[in-house]
């Protein structure tokens, strides 16, 4: 059986929805990010209590027309993408210190 | 009895640029001129200076500006560093020093760093971007360098006032944002007018085969912006101030895209 995963949005970004995009901008290299979608809800969705089958199986499942089990493969590829940039935190266990995220949504 | 030591004469200069005046202060007569022809226009010996800054000229010696800049903050101090000067600032302190060669052109960069971060905390920014009043209404024109900054300048029309045809200087208002002149140029080489006027549009410049004014999303206005500014350290704060400003201007400041051809009739479709 497949481990939980825990995903939080890093506290070392800044990001703001402008009209139907999400901008993303990291301390790290100064760099700004777009994200598609599929991305935005599994990052609004990333708030270190909720597991990432969670967040697909109630924000995404239910949004798009996709299984959960093509939605779970693609949502980790996604996870580990974002983690690989600075913007996401992922663990196996609740991740609760989050007090410094920075962000900037309407 | 020989005299064991000499007294210098202390010289300084107050340049005010936006809201913001730091004084310069140096013991060479020589580097005072530089500053008074470089900043013509922003002096105001007057003015209380928010920020003082004792410039330490080095012998004249190869120092490369094309070392890469670095801008770090520790312990309530910024250390800016690059080939041609190396600055320290405590803002809590109003004042900080700088050691470089007598040249206009590493205290230029000194002063948009300073001013970059200032402004930072108030919502503020400068912007790669020409700017020029009309009608009483300030427009700005961002682009990087080869996009058309200095072309739209030159081709202002008389009863336009050219703030800038490089960095503009915004500031926040509490009812919007306020575009200021400023002394730092490009290839046009002239000092803009040192005065102000409401922001009423961003243009993001491209160059095309006609003049087109066209509205971008919210995304690309604040990706065009944020792709404008002037930005110097990867110090986390200050990526969360640029990113709020960026976003909290496009919020409220019309942003287009300005496609145009080198040719006055461009002045048309600003207004």
């Amino acid at each position: 059986m497949n481990k939980k995963l825990y995903v939080a949005r890093s506290p070392r970004i800044a990001a703001r929805q402008l009209g139907e995009e999400m901008l993303i901008m990291s301390a790290q290299g100064s760099t700004l990010f777009t994200l598609n979608p599929t991305a935005t809800i599994l990052w609004q969705g990333a708030d270190g209590a909720t597991t990432l089958d969670e967040i697909v199986e109630r924000r995404i499942c239910s949004e798009f027309d996709v299984n959960l089990e093509e939605a779970m493969r693609d949502a980790e590829t996604l996870a580990e993408d974002l983690a690989r940039h600075g913007i996401l935190l992922v663990s196996e266990e609740p991740i609760i210190n989050r007090n410094l995220v920075l962000q900037e949504q309407h | 009895m020989p005299e064991l030591a000499t007294q210098s004469e202390h010289y300084s200069a107050v340049i005010t640029i936006g809201d913001v005046a730091i004084r310069l202060n140096t013991i060479d007569a020589d580097f005072l001129q530089i500053l008074h022809r470089r900043y013509a226009g922003f002096l105001s010996p007057d003015a209380h200076a928010e920020f003082s800054f004792d410039v330490d000229l080095l012998p004249p010696t190869f120092l490369s500006p094309d070392v890469d800049l670095s801008v770090s903050h520790r312990s309530g101090r910024w250390v800016l560093d690059r080939g041609d000067f190396r600055a320290e600032w405590e803002p809590a302190a109003h004042r900080g020093s700088i050691r470089q060669t007598a040249n206009p052109y590493s205290i230029d960069a000194v002063l948009r760093i300073v001013h970059t971060l200032v402004l930072a905390r108030q919502g503020g920014f400068l912007l790669h971007s020409a700017g020029a009043i009309r009608n009483g209404k300030a427009f700005l024109f961002a682009g990087v360098s080869g996009a058309g900054k200095t072309t739209i300048s030159r081709l202002a029309p008389p009863d336009a006032t050219l703030l800038t045809d490089e960095i503009s200087y915004i500031a926040k208002r509490e009812k919007g944002y306020v575009a200021f002149g400023t002394p730092f140029t490009g290839e046009l080489a002239k000092l803009g007018e040192n005065c102000s006027a409401p922001v009423a549009a961003l243009y993001l410049l491209a160059q095309g085969p006609e003049n087109r004014i066209e509205a971008v999303t919210a995304a690309d206005a604040g990706r065009g912006l944020l792709a404008n500014m002037l930005f110097f350290a990867e110090d986390h704060e200050l990526v969360h101030w640029a990113f709020k400003a960026a976003c909290d201007f496009v919020d409220r400041v019309p942003v287009f895209r300005l496609t145009f051809v080198p040719d006055a009739r461009v002045w048309e479709m600003i207004t």
